[in-house]
């Protein structure tokens, strides 16, 4: 039997899904050994033309990172999809766009006027931008169009299954390269990790309090949270009453609170907003006290509870045309 | 009618590019160059962020070296909260950020660059780790994974996640290190210690030994004369997490030694049309555009760059080292950018060395892992040598420590515009007649591979990666050639 092909590829992604990958160690070698890779830019030579001449569907699995941020993520994106028959959103910023997603607070030109512009380094006596298409010597260069919205990997184009982290754990790797390599898939559109919430499974809960009410909200630089307590029972921002576990709680267990790599629990589609009315049944000001202060300790309420799901959430939910 | 070649995507290195060769009416090579064909923007969509939460969010600029990020943005809070971190926490966190070196540099050593000498003329497809493990034998390539996730294991003890290391705090790290801890570490210590000897002697017999291999290091179309940039420590040796940067000229002599802090006065950043990074150049020369040599305002990082621009190395195996690269490629600074595969094993190894002596620091096990006598101020600067150069992260905040501008100066964007001249370079001398061989081409991916380019990093104010094409264009830019790998 030929052994199943398989794709991994990057868009607009920081590589640690790729380094994630590598990080199956020794169990790498036999995945390599049972399927066929036909794509892996960061560790393989083998270019996109040679996918092109692929049947349609003859790819087994393509393993997609990263959201879709210019022209050129569309369009692999769009070869990958139509040469496999099954597409994994791997990572954050392929699920819900990630934290290059919190781009779409800002706008293209906003980027492209710093970058280019008025950063304190940079040197642009003609004011130019970067062109989609220039002459350089009567040479033509291209580059791919930076949309002005980043967008995750289902807006662009049909996605099969997720995996969501920043970045997911090497067992969640393996389970979901197993899954395909042995046929045995839950439905499509299925998250291939725990349904339960992160404070399900936080060694943390047991200390939390039945009912507790948050009085004064810390940022973690200014105190010495304790290793064992909720942190939200500390006054800390945590979001794991609104994030779905399985990231093997990396971060908890170095004494830091979870910004929701994982995305939302299951049945909700904004993680933000089921984490804001999680917390608002928590705050309780100390008596006499405005609660306009106590909302106003949130220092930016866009960048905790959406720091890796603005372009899947209500607010920056979007298709590419 | 001149042609044009593509190559799409660069493979081997992390992040999004191309590269586009222009032929003349010979086929000879008129011009070639590096797209970076992406860009993120984490200087802009970061502002209003509260500043501690920086550390968390500039991991994700590179997932290769988030380590960097996560420490260069620490030590920016160290100087925004008017903080110095106690000494075992500066242990602590040079014992993490040595071990993010080592796997780091092993990673690129043996999956990304090795299989260029060590399987230079084998099938594409085998021109890889799979096949470099076929080569060497498996026992050699579980030793590179062993050491691998051993240093990342200690990654993962401080800092959570590897990668995206997680709560790097003002003055302090998260979590202290207990007595018991320091078993394994020092195991793993004394074992990478083993290893980068092992890695070095390897190079020596596998790679340097075969006379085409340096023959190949010596070739002209893999030098490029520039000046160098790198963090030194004291009496000027190369430092990883502190000190002064220091730039030496083409000839090697000091051309300037400033505070991290003062970077804007020495490095501006060119704009081009044509791509998406940034191209920086030293402002007190000018910029002179795409050239090397006499009158060059380009200046190179990363390993090759941090053995020139500094007097040694911090620690004694790894000076010696120093010393026989130097005496072998003929004197300082070498302009070869293929040694920079050799720089990055002396480097390596100095991390390994660097962390034996941490692992065996009795300062080590404090308790005492965080000051929280802030002085909060205005900016910080944090600066260190990421595994790929010289990484700046520069902050302000208000009053409530709301970030209110950030700049970032990252490894490869500084080797930007000398990869360019490197890839045309190493075009012009391989490139004849028009007769574009897939072994030829790969001659040219040798020479941005070199500098292990991370594209991601560089275009963190753009998203992304490095996979490149190579296009080959006619004189009117018709695509003669994209260049895809033989179909296996």
């Amino acid at each position: 039997m030929p052994k199943p092909k398989v794709a991994i590829t990057w868009l607009g992604a920081c590589g640690g899904c790729d380094e994630a990958i590598v990080d199956l160690n020794e169990n790498l070698l036999s995945v390599a050994e049972a399927v066929e890779l036909v794509l892996w830019p960061v560790a393989l030579d083998l270019k996109y033309q040679s996918l092109e001449n692929l049947k349609d569907g003859e790819i087994a699995l393509s393993v997609i990172t990263g959201c879709v941020r210019n022209a050129e993520h569309l369009e692999i994106a769009r070869l990958l999809r139509r040469k496999s028959q099954i597409v994994l959103a791997m990572g954050a910023c392929a699920c819900f766009g990630g934290t290059p997603g919190l781009a779409n607070f800002r706008g293209k030109e906003d980027i492209f006027n710093w970058v280019y512009r008025e950063s304190p380094t940079v040197t642009n006596p003609s004011g130019g931008f970067p062109q989609t298409s220039c002459q350089v010597d009567g040479n033509t260069l291209t580059l791919p169009e930076f949309f002005d919205h980043v967008y995750t990997l289902n807006q662009a184009i049909d996605v099969d299954y997720y995996l969501p982290g920043c970045p997911p754990p090497p067992d969640l790797i393996a389970n979901a390269l197993n899954a395909v390599i042995t046929g045995d898939l839950p439905p499509k559109g299925s998250t291939l990790a725990p349904r339960k919430a992160l404070c399900d499974v936080c060694v943390r809960n047991k200390t939390k309090p039945e009912n507790f009410e948050i009085t004064t909200v810390k940022r973690i630089y200014e105190v010495e949270a304790d290793p064992e307590t909720c942190f939200l029972a500390q006054g800390i921002i945590c979001l794991g009453p609104a994030t779905r576990a399985g990231c093997g709680e990396t971060c908890l267990n170095t004494n830091t609170p979870c910004r929701g790599c994982f995305g939302p629990v299951p049945g909700v589609t904004d993680a933000g907003t089921r984490f804001l009315s999680a917390l608002a049944t928590l705050m309780k000001g100390e008596a006499g006290s405005d609660p306009k202060e106590l909302i106003a300790a949130i220092v930016d309420p866009a960048g905790y509870f959406y720091r890796f799901s603005q372009p899947a959430s209500l607010l920056g939910r979007r298709t590419i045309e | 009618m001149s042609r044009k070649i593509t190559i799409n995507p660069i493979t081997r290195l992390e992040g999004h590019g191309k590269i586009e060769i222009f032929l003349d009416d010979k086929g000879d090579v008129a011009d070639a160059f590096l797209q970076v064909v992406e860009l993120r923007g984490f200087e802009r969509f970061c502002l209003g962020r509260p500043a501690e939460e920086m550390t968390r969010i500039v991991a994700n600029i590179c997932g290769v070296c988030p380590s960097a990020h996560h420490m260069a943005s620490t030590k920016a809070l160290d100087e925004l909260f008017g903080v110095e971190p106690t000494p075992t926490a500066k242990l602590i966190r040079q014992l993490e950020y040595n071990a993010s070196f080592v796997e780091d540099h092993y990673l690129h050593f043996f999956f990304l660059g090795a299989p260029d000498f060590l399987l230079g003329e084998a099938d594409p497809a085998e021109r890889n780790i799979l096949g470099l493990v076929a080569k060497v034998g498996k026992e050699i390539g579980l030793k590179v994974i062993e050491v691998r996730k051993r240093n990342r294991d200690i990654i993962r003890h401080i800092f959570g996640k590897a990668p995206h290391p997680e709560g790097g705090l003002p003055g302090g790290v998260p979590r202290r290190i207990t007595e018991e801890d320091r078993v394994w570490i020092k195991d793993t210590a004394e074992m990478t210690l083993e290893f980068a000897k092992f890695a070095i002697q390897l190079f020596k017999d596998a790679v340097l030994a075969d006379k085409k291999n340096l023959d190949l290091i010596l070739n002209d179309a893999y030098c490029l004369e520039t000046y160098y940039m790198a963090l030194v420590g004291k009496d000027k040796r190369a430092n990883f997490y502190e000190g002064r940067v220091r730039i030496v000229d083409p000839q090697g002599k000091e051309f300037a030694l400033f505070e991290p802090r003062d970077y804007v006065e020495h490095i501006g950043e060119w704009v081009e049309p044509w791509t998406y990074v940034r191209l920086s150049y030293l402002k007190k020369i000018g910029w002179n555009g795409l050239k090397e040599g006499k009158g060059t305002s380009l200046y190179r990082v990363a390993p090759l760059a941090r053995l020139n621009a500094s007097e040694g190395m911090l620690t004694p195996l790894a000076d010696n080292e120093y010393r026989v690269m130097f005496e072998t490629l003929g004197g300082k600074p070498a302009h070869h950018t293929l040694a920079m595969h050799w720089a990055r094993l002396i480097c390596a190894m100095q991390a390994a060395e660097h962390n034996w002596q941490i692992a065996n620091d009795p300062l080590l096990t404090s308790r005492d892992i965080r000051n929280m006598n802030f002085k909060p101020g205005h900016r910080g600067v944090g600066c260190v040598e990421a595994p790929r150069g010289t990484l700046f992260h520069d902050y302000e905040m208000d009053k409530k420590g709301l970030l209110t501008k950030i700049n970032l100066i990252v490894a490869t964007q500084n080797n930007a515009a000398p990869i360019c001249l490197s890839i045309k370079k190493a075009a012009q001398a391989f490139i004849k007649g028009g007769e574009v061989k897939e072994e030829l081409l790969n001659r040219v991916e040798m020479a941005f591979r070199a500098y292990d380019p991370c594209l991601g990093c560089a275009t963190h104010a753009l998203p992304g990666q490095t996979p490149l094409t190579i296009n080959i264009r006619q004189p009117n830019g018709a695509v003669l050639r994209i260049i895809s790998r033989p179909e296996h």
